[in-house]
């Protein structure tokens, strides 16, 4: 299978800080590959050096195929890039943002028309077409970034936080948009914080944090290798659980992690952890029992140590 | 080569939309200069260099917007395209180099340099202070000033940390050019090294070069030597603000 973006110890310093710290991962033709992790953990920063705003300090990047330490022009053609902050035209209007932007490429200005028209119709744009990009709502101006990343039809669409601040209506669109370029076979490497994202949208997904990769995988086999398969949470601040319970579902075969002052007790069998609670002092009405989720694998990962410590 | 068209091309999309606001605004300082200077300080002094007052100064004037023209739009201009709207980050996403964005900064400055430059010379011309057609050489003259000085303000703007900057780049630079570039008196009443130091005023040249024009009394072997030192000084500019707005756009 051929790989659109392969990465080997690849290393990007600012000064003395190592945002990313030998980091290789391989994303293949038609995927969509995710990064999630902590504020600075250096997902930005992995984007830049593929679209070509920051340049390979160590380590190997390779982008179709060809070794890069700053992305060529004629690689550039054939990416399209959503910066994690909307850099949209305020001078010109909704539409001349694509066909501008499409010019870059050496869209005529027919073509370019054309392309703008059908991508602000996907996104659902097309009432909006001679207002200043200013007067969009913060949904509306991602799309449109995003309509605008789509102007050369690109080969890989690198997407950095595509849906933060959106309402959830607005992010499901979203979605169901980029399932949908998937689907016509566009690459997709996206950021996110949000779990739900990444279990949506990511065939594959790393973890990092503090400049490196803590797990690689889909979302389902980092939840099958990382955590047990249910998750009860206990819904007291520690303090007022019985100090034995967590030996005794350490003892029970369960593992304990705790995120913020809270308890979660990991199990094979979560029923039979469950029945077990309220003999151990634990009402069952301060607990949640439900299956685990790639957030928990998150948590468990990132969650113990702050980002300071580990730097 | 073809990049740095297609990046000119956004700016001048909206150029053409402002135009005559943006136009209307520019006029109105020089115009103002070229009243009060010429009608009010004329009254008093007859002649310089044996033509009218008025004469004297107008090609300066044309000269000297269109230094100020190419220099508001790569200080200002070029900064709250990097700074605040972020327009070479995502320009940056097309195929081209930070070298095409420079050579686009420097070619719509040069464009504004010539329109506004040309527009002055209409306004002298229709006042009855331009003698000769070969004026009509002025705008295209002022596409080497406005390279030179649109490269210069750039590489000013790739250093600037805040957009206050410019206000020492306009007060302790362009404006010593401006008082001191041959607009308003000939620097030869000025002492000898002044004299020899007002070689390194580009405004100096490029007001040479359009009074002789205007005036219909051009000695071309001068007119060459003027040219070919914003040919050189152009060349030598070229390199700086690329090398120096890599350093500010890409990491
Ligand atoms: N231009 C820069 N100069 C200096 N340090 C930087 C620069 N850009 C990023 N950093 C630092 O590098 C680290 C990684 O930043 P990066 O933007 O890649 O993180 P991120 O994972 O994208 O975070 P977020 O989720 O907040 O966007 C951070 O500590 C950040 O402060
Ligand atoms: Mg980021």
């Amino acid at each position: 299978m051929s790989c659109v973006v392969r990465a080997e110890r690849l290393s990007k310093s600012y000064g003395s800080l190592r945002a990313v710290r030998d980091i290789s991962f391989a994303i293949n033709e038609g995927e969509c590959f995710g990064f999630l992790g902590h504020n600075g953990a250096g997902k930005s920063t992995t984007l830049k050096m593929i679209y070509g705003l920051s340049t390979v300090d160590q380590g190997g990047l390779w982008l179709f195929d060809q070794k890069i330490t700053l992305t060529p022009p004629s690689l550039k053609a054939r990416l399209g890039v959503v910066p994690q902050e909307d850099n949209l035209d305020p001078d010109l209007t909704v539409l001349e943002n694509l066909t501008v932007f499409g010019a870059l490429f050496g869209l005529s200005s027919q073509e370019g028309k054309a392309r703008a028209t059908e991508y602000l119709q996907f996104w659902g744009l097309d009432d909006k077409v001679n207002v200043s990009p200013d007067e969009l709502s913060g949904g509306l101006k991602r799309r449109l970034v995003i309509a605008r990343a789509l102007m050369n039809r690109p080969r890989l669409l690198i997407l950095d936080e595509p849906t933060t601040g959106l309402d959830p209506q607005a992010r499901h669109l979203v979605w169901q948009k980029l399932r949908l370029l998937k689907s016509e076979g566009i690459s997709l490497v996206l950021t996110t914080h949000y779990m739900e994202e990444a279990r949506q949208l990511c065939d594959r997904l790393v973890i990092m944090e503090a400049g490196q990769i803590l797990a690689e995988g889909s979302p389902e086999q980092l939840v099958q290798e990382h955590v047990l398969p249910y998750v009860i949470e206990v819904h007291l601040p520690q303090s007022q659980v019985p100090a034995a319970v967590v030996d005794q579902v350490r003892a029970y075969g369960g593992q304990v992690e705790t995120v913020a002052d809270s308890l979660f007790f990991f199990a094979h069998d979560g029923n039979d952890l469950w029945s077990r609670l309220e003999s151990w002092g634990l009402p069952p009405k301060v607990c949640h029992l439900r299956s685990a989720h790639l957030e928990d694998v998150y948590l468990k990962l990132t969650g113990t140590t702050s980002e300071e410590e580990k730097r | 080569m073809i990049e740095p068209w297609r990046i000119l091309r956004r700016h001048l999309t909206i150029f053409s939309r402002t135009f005559w606001t943006n136009t209307m605004f520019n006029f109105f300082e020089p115009f103002l200069y070229l009243t009060a200077m010429g009608y009010g300080l004329g009254a008093f002094v007859q002649e310089m260099e044996g033509i009218s007052y008025m004469e004297y100064i107008a090609p300066g004037i044309v000269a000297s917007s269109a230094m100020f023209a190419a220099t508001f739009e790569c200080t200002y201009g070029s900064f709250v395209r990097l700074h605040y709207q972020k327009t070479f980050h995502a320009i940056l996403a097309g195929p081209v180099t930070v070298r095409d964005i420079i050579i686009a900064e420097a070619l719509f400055g040069m464009i504004k340099c010539v329109v506004f430059g040309a527009v002055i010379l209409l306004v002298i011309a229709v006042m009855g202070q331009v003698r000769s057609s070969l004026a009509l050489l002025i705008p295209l003259f002022l596409i080497l000033p406005g390279l030179f000085f649109s490269l210069m303000a750039v590489t000013y703007t790739c250093l600037a940390p805040n957009i206050d900057y410019f206000n020492y780049y306009i007060t302790l630079f362009v404006t010593p050019l401006y008082l001191f570039g041959g607009v308003f008196f000939p620097l030869t009443g000025m002492p000898v090294w002044a004299q020899k130091l007002a070689w390194f005023n580009p405004l100096s040249h490029s007001v040479e070069v359009c009074r002789a024009l205007a005036l219909g009394q051009p000695a071309w072997p001068t007119i060459g030597e003027h040219v070919l030192w914003f040919f050189i000084g152009s060349a030598l500019l070229l390199a700086p603000p690329i090398h120096l707005m890599r350093r500010r756009l890409i990491q």
